[in-house]
């Protein structure tokens, strides 16, 4: 046994190591591949022992030969054995060889899962961190969710050497599994703040990378971004947070404004290239966003292409290549500022670097003028004919396109020079580019109707010299444009001069070695032809002309009937049996000419490539639906749609593909061979024509080499340079035209100023051509959509997700559990992801009943309001209300899409707001805040005695079992008083509904009935209620004498008595007395000036001066008062309490003018203070409708679930308030200039809230 | 993102990969030796940075490279990285003015870069890179951080080898001094070792 063991190490002493295998590679140059083999046995022996130490050895081994492009996923279990080896050794190589080969495909990862979290939990931080590195390369679904958890649990690991590590890994978890972004996300966002650099790196790292990709969702962390941009020095972290910004600014241009200055300084300050180039490129993106008529724009812009001047005029390569690509995004919006460096660009294009050619080029496009076009496209097409690889050249290509017909030609004065550079431009060997030019071609023929006579007569010309084009088969990529040229002519063929010729050069024997879909556009425009052919020599007497032509036709349509393709073939025959029917006609000496002609009679018009998808569908069409009952599924498989024209996309391929066709080719010609052979039928040929399958029916066709060294000029066809040269002449020619124009003018006006000399102005430059440009149509009433699809299969899609909207309960990452639950699938969790709130509110069945109870109650309580007195009548009536009314309620609310910016949102707002708001905004909130004071103030003093306060709140209370019973019992006291109260109550409803309004527009849900008043005191006589709202009195007193406090109380007499005598007394205090009529003592009582009848309520108001307003105040009172039946009279006493909170000291204030309310937060005067209340259950709007109407708020403005909001007091002291709300917490941040006014009235807020 | 880290020689020879996005064998041969054909045919003084490699990424990726003696550090990084980023985390010590990580730890840690020891230690130059690189995300850039780590880690191998590993580090030290003779067979008792012929390199 022990020598087993030795023998085992010693063996392994002699295994061959990594180095030993390089070695040995390299050492069996020349018989690699054979070497390389033995040593997979040898691997496959070493994997196959006990030893983890050999299999440890074999995988580093492997992952050497992986490198080299073998195939090692056979060894992946032996991979997993060795990631789990205890020795941190092994456990690296493990983990390295499955980081460079597992993927999602490989099977053994599912075995994995367990290890890899045993890894990630070890003591050993290099455990873990080799752990963390491995899974952050093979991670997949099912481990990313499995695995989030502890990853999560990772991220405060308290190694910063761990935590960086597993914020990093974060990202490929969210990409797997998009579920746990929302968990993990503040966590992630915690780490921005962490105390190590690397892993602040990590995070900025990871969130740059998410916000690129959705950037509208992590707009709420650019103040923290910015706070980072200021303050650290890593310029890793800045470049990325500077490239996060310039993701961000096109979201939201105030970000720009401010992001302006610190970047500049940057510029001005920074030493790192690199980190200045990506400020210039953010400033560029900031400036790009921002809607010009900023005065300090221009400087900006200055700044920015002064600083990508000199990186391009820099020595490094690197620098001019980055500063060109900058300046090209300049050049989108600021054309007029690159435009002054084009001698610079200009210089570049002749650059020995290939990039930095090609960036020149992207610029070239916005520096054309229709001055320099043809002075661009020239020096263009000089590097044309000097760019010797083909993919410079192709580009060149593109661009000279690009360039010409932009804008709808708008810089081409003269369309037959860009005719010319096109034909010239199809003289390039070997480009890929041909179908661009031909699509060129044909537009510019048909767009422009002046040139046609111009293009057609070139156009001959080339199909003349056809053979110039298709003579190498390595040009195959040109003969596309024989395709516009046939077509040209046969459509426009009353321009030809000589159409005979043209169709006998498009009739040649060697057009059948062209693709398929140009030899049918050969063969339909032949017969467009020679129906021109027909008409020209009609009338004329001697018929034989017209009759050679059909003899023509007939002699070598044959040629394209026998075509392999169906098109060619197909058209070919058709046409052959008309024209052998007209030669027929001919010979009777019937005139057909009129009626071939009328084959190919109309026009055709350009349309946009957009208008089929634009056609609106008409009224009442339904395209989904079946127009018979679909087949059933077998039948329908048979009969599958067939292309109804040829396609043209295979003859692309084939021409491209060439090798795949022709091992295709090859497979067939076998086949065929073969099955010939066997055939005793076959007549098999001799072998010296075994070529015949090469290029079938072509081989007894010439085929004429021509030496291409020699530059091509084709005979006929004009030089564009010509065109330059005729240009400049032409405007010299207008220009001293223009000048002689002027001169006589002068003469005509002593006065007029001096020709200017300077250069021609844009205007001047007349096109050669009267030139019409048709567009393109589109389809009547088109619907002016942009639909651009983006790429379903972007992985990044599935992370477009809010984050800044609170985490639901079911939002929670898996947790490993003893017999782990069923999964949910992806799709499920998705849904739930979308529409949390839903599922919050009603995970239960329970939970609906109660719901459904809920609105049932509101609905009720609203009914009642309107039809008090069919009471009997209308309690039927909701009983038998609809379930649906009910379900399509609550599917509105399911419908209604979350809410994407909230807290966060206006918390950017307050941070952005030392820049002006936008002026809408403005407009928005005012009025309506405004509006909101109104009516909250006027709702109130219209009062009468209303049910306990303690009722209403229920009504939002979330227990569920009391809820029913609650509700009836309540229903019962409001059946009782509805009669006399239901005034009031409609109205503070209505002030609290329309409080809320303010800020929002859409409006989720109706808000409950709300009261201010509350019970003072009640006996079996009568009950008392002090309003809560003190300063629903007579404003105006209250401006005029600030310290004093109307205090409303309703008397409701309950008994069946008469009530009278009543009253009121107040044991003053120090700080508050009630005032008396002069001459009274400052004990004597004040008498209630009313008297109560058997159930009625009357309400009295008693002024108090009140000198500290900062402090909440009791007041004891007593209240007596006879009671008068008809019996008996007795005397009555009923003590209560006065409580003035310091609520009651504030008045509902507008605050019309945002910029007032940011001025006076700004001002430093006022103190700050915060709150923080769980467990809300209440809809926001109905949370500020609460501070409105509860604590004399008005809402500034509300930004989805964050609202500010402004009271005064009545000795003049401002309170700001700006709540947010998350989840079920609202929290509270508070400014007063006094402190402990706002600390009772935060106080007091809370208490409001603890009550319901 | 990056989204790969080539390193090959004057010959086209991988001499590390690493691809952060899965890539089939075949197909990660086919990118080497694509993007070896790009990158091998550009002067160096020409830029750094290059378009295209239809193989791999889009347009939206860029090659950007270092040609470093008989090696070429090619990047294939995303518009999300910082060109002059990636060239500065790949960039020679020499006279530019940033900070470099990549090479300059290699130098470090091999004091010497060259060819030679990459290929024979292409396992410690993987695990220099996942301190440097991690997920196709930069982790770190702080070299001492960086050459700190990678310390602690072979150390840690090296107190994990303890005595059962010296006889193979001696057997390895002894094949490294490539002795010309070395019996091919050692008999002792039935123990049959077989030596590995050993050839000069």
């Amino acid at each position: 046994m022990a020598l087993k063991i030795v023998k085992g190490s010693i063996d392994r002493m002699f295994d061959k190591n990594l180095q030993d295998l390089v070695r040995g590679i390299r050492n069996h140059k020349e018989d690699e591949a054979k070497y390389i083999s033995t040593c997979i046995d040898e691997i496959k022996q070493e994997l196959k022992q006990d030893n983890i130490a050999v299999k440890a050895n074999a995988v580093c081994k492997l992952t050497y030969l992986q490198m080299l492009g073998y195939d090692v996923s056979w060894a992946a279990f032996n991979i997993v054995e060795v990631m789990s080896s205890s020795k941190f050794t092994y456990k690296r190589i493990g983990y390295l060889a499955a980081s460079q080969c597992f993927h999602e495909g490989t099977d053994v990862i599912m075995l994995t899962t367990n290890q890899i979290r045993k890894d990630l939990s070890s003591p050993h931080q290099y455990d873990t961190g080799v752990a963390l590195t491995g899974l952050s390369c093979f991670v997949t679904p099912d481990l990313a969710r499995d695995l989030a958890n502890d990853i999560m649990t990772l991220m405060s690991h308290t190694k910063p050497y761990i935590r960086k590590k597993a914020v990093l890994i974060m990202y490929k978890v969210f990409l797997k599994y998009p579920e746990s972004l929302r968990p993990a996300f503040p966590r992630l966002k915690e780490k921005l703040e962490d105390p190590d650099p690397g892993v602040q790196s990590a995070a900025v790292n990871v969130i740059c990378e998410l916000a690129r990709r959705n950037p509208k969702n992590y707009l709420s962390l650019a103040p923290l971004f910015f706070k980072l941009m200021t303050s650290s020095t890593n310029n890793w972290v800045l470049i990325k947070i500077i490239k996060l910004f310039g993701a961000l600014t096109p979201l939201e241009p105030r970000l720009g404004k401010k992001l302006i200055e610190p970047l500049t300084n940057l510029i001005h300050s920074t030493s790192a290239m690199s980190l200045l180039y990506e400020c210039v490129n953010t400033v560029i993106a900031v400036l790009i966003s921002l809607s010009s008529g900023m005065p300090n724009h221009s400087a900006s812009i200055q700044l920015c292409v002064q600083k990508l001047r000199i990186l391009i005029e820099d020595s490094d390569q690197n620098l001019k290549y980055l500063g060109l690509l900058a300046m090209s995004k300049i050049l989108k919006t600021h054309p007029k500022s690159v435009q002054s460096h084009k001698d610079l660009i200009l210089q570049c294009l002749d650059d020995k670097d290939e990039s930095i050619r090609l960036r020149a080029l992207d610029l070239l496009y916005g520096m054309v003028s229709k001055k320099n076009l043809m002075e661009i496209v020239k020096k263009l097409m000089l590097h044309v004919d000097k760019a010797e690889g083909t993919t410079y050249r192709d580009e060149l290509l593109t661009k000279i396109i690009d360039i010409c017909s932009q804008s709808n030609y708008q810089y081409i004065t003269n369309f037959e020079w860009y005719i010319s550079i096109l034909v010239e431009l199809t003289r390039l060997e070997g480009t890929r580019h041909g179908h661009l030019i031909a699509s060129q071609m044909l537009d510019v023929a048909i767009r422009v109707k002046a040139i046609r006579g111009f293009a057609v007569a070139q156009m001959a010309t080339l199909l003349d010299n056809a053979h110039l084009l298709t003579g190498n088969t390595q040009r195959n990529g040109i003969c596309e444009v024989l395709y516009a040229a046939a077509w040209i002519c046969g459509e426009f063929s009353e321009h030809l001069e000589d159409p005979m010729q043209t169709l006998e050069a498009m009739l040649r024997p060697k057009v059948a070695t062209l693709p398929g879909h140009i030899q049918a556009v050969y063969v339909q425009n032949a017969a467009k032809l020679f129906a021109t052919v027909l008409r020209k020599h009609e009338g004329e007497t001697d018929s034989h002309a017209a009759q050679e032509t059909s003899q023509l036709l007939i002699d070598r349509l044959p040629l394209f009937v026998q075509s392999a393709n169906l098109e060619v073939q197909e058209r070919a025959s058709c046409i052959l049996q008309l024209v052998k029917y007209i030669q027929k006609l001919q010979q009777k000496k019937v005139e057909v000419a009129e009626e071939v002609t009328a084959l190919f009679a109309g026009e055709l018009n350009p349309v946009a490539p957009k208008a089929q998808k634009k056609v609106p569908v008409p009224e009442g069409l339904d395209l989904d639906a079946w127009i018979n009952k679909p087949p059933s599924e077998s039948e329908s498989e048979d009969e599958k749609p067939k292309a109804v024209f040829a396609k043209e996309e295979p003859k692309h391929s084939r021409s491209r593909h060439t090798e795949v066709d022709e091992k295709e080719l090859a497979r067939r010609r076998e086949a065929r061979k073969r099955e010939q052979a066997n055939n005793p039928f076959y007549i098999k040929a001799s072998p010296s024509s075994q070529k015949v399958y090469d290029a079938p029916g072509v081989e007894h066709i010439p085929v004429v080499q021509i030496d291409l060294s020699v530059p091509l000029k084709v005979p006929g066809m004009p030089m564009s340079d010509q065109y330059l040269k005729l240009e400049e002449e032409r405007r010299q020619k207008e220009k001293a035209e223009r000048k002689k124009e002027k001169k006589k003018k002068r003469e005509k006006r002593g006065k007029e100023r001096k020709a200017d000399s300077g250069p021609e102005s844009e205007e001047d430059i007349a096109p050669a051509h009267q030139v019409d440009i048709v567009t393109e149509e589109m389809p009547e009433n088109a619907l002016p959509s942009d639909d651009d699809d983006k790429d379903p299969n972007d992985p990044h899609k599935a992370l477009d997700i809010d984050l800044d909207k609170p985490l639901a309960d079911s939002e929670k990452l898996p947790v490993r559990t003893h017999r782990p639950e069923v999964l949910k699938s992806p799709a499920e969790d998705r849904v739930n992801e979308s529409i949390p709130q839903e599922t919050k509110k009603r995970s239960g069945k329970e939970k609906k009943e109660k719901k459904k109870g809920k609105e049932k109650d509101r609905k009720r309580s609203k009914e009642e309001k309107k039809k008090k007195k069919h009471k009997e009548v209308e309690e039927e009536l909701l009983e038998s209300h609809p379930e649906e009314a009910v379900q399509s309620e609550e599917t509105k609310e399911a419908a209604t899409p979350p809410t994407s910016t909230s807290a966060e949102a206006s918390e950017l707002d307050f941070w952005l707001c030392s820049a002006p708001v936008p002026p809408a905004a403005q407009e928005e909130t005012a009025p309506s805040s405004a509006a909101a004071v109104d009516t909250s103030s006027a709702a109130a003093p219209e009062s009468e005695p209303d049910e306990p306060k303690d009722a209403e709140p229920e009504d939002t209370k979330s227990s569920k079992h009391k809820k029913k019973k609650q509700k009836k019992e309540k229903e019962e006291k409001e059946k009782k008083k509805k009669k006399r109260h239901h005034h009031h109550h409609h109205h503070s409803n209505a002030g609290g509904e329309d409080s809320v309004q303010n800020g929002t527009v859409e409006e989720e849900e109706p808000l409950p009935p709300m009261s201010n008043y509350f019970l003072l005191a009640e006996n079996s006589y009568i009950k008392m209620m002090k309003e809560d709202a003190d300063q629903v009195y007579d404003i105006q007193g209250n401006h005029q004498d600030e310290s004093k406090v109307v205090v409303s109380v309703i008397f409701e007499n309950k008994s069946d008595s008469f009530l009278k005598s009543m009253e009121f007394n107040v044991l003053d205090s120090l700080n508050s007395k009630l005032q008396r009529p002069e001459g009274a003592g400052a004990h004597d009582s004040l008498t209630v000036p009313f008297q109560l009848p058997p159930g009625i309520s009357n309400e009295a108001h008693f002024v108090f001066s009140v000198q500290s307003i900062v402090m909440p105040q009791k007041l004891k009172g007593t209240l007596t008062f006879i009671v008068k039946s008809d019996e008996s009279s007795t005397h009555e006493k009923l003590d209560f309490k006065l409580h003035f909170t310091c609520t009651s000291y504030l008045i509902t204030t507008p605050c019309y003018l945002y910029d007032a309310y940011a001025k006076l937060l700004e001002s430093g005067d006022l103190k700050g203070s915060s709150l923080r209340l769980e467990g809300i259950n209440m809809p926001f709007h109905h949370l500020l409708a609460r501070i409105c109407f509860h604590h004399h708020f008005s809402v500034v403005e509300r930004i989805d679930s964050c609202a500010s909001m402004y009271s005064r007091s009545i000795q003049g002291h401002h309170v700001c308030l700006l709540v947010k709300t998350s989840d079920q917490t609202v929290s509270i941040d508070a400014k007063c200039d006094e402190p402990s006014l706002l600390g009772n009235v935060l106080d007091e807020i809370k208490q409001t809230f603890s009550k319901c | 993102m990056i989204k790969a880290i080539l390193i090959f020689n004057n010959h086209g020879k991988p001499r590390l990969i690493r691809f952060y996005q899965y890539f089939a064998e075949d197909m990660q041969q086919q990118i080497i030796r694509e993007t070896f054909h790009l990158v091998s045919k550009r002067d160096d003084n020409v830029c750094n940075f290059l378009e295209g490699g239809s193989l791999i990424g889009g347009s939206d990726y860029k090659l950007i490279y270092r040609h470093y003696a008989t090696l070429y550090f090619v990047f294939c990084v995303d518009s999300s990285e910082s060109e002059l980023g990636i060239l500065d985390l790949i960039q020679l010590i020499c006279f530019f003015l940033c900070v470099c990580v990549f090479v300059e730890t290699l130098d470090k840690c091999f004091e010497n870069v060259c060819e030679l020891d990459l290929i024979f230690h292409m396992d410690k130059v993987h695990y220099i890179l996942q301190e440097v690189v991690m997920g196709g995300m930069v982790l770190e850039t702080n070299m001492n951080e960086i050459v700190a780590q990678v310390e602690l880690q072979n150390r840690m191998e090296k107190s994990e080898g303890g005595l059962s590993a010296a006889p193979a580090r001696a057997v390895s030290a002894v094949k490294n001094m490539n002795l010309p003779e070395i019996p091919r067979n050692i008999n002792i008792g039935d123990i049959n070792i077989k030596v590995p012929s050993l050839s000069p390199f």
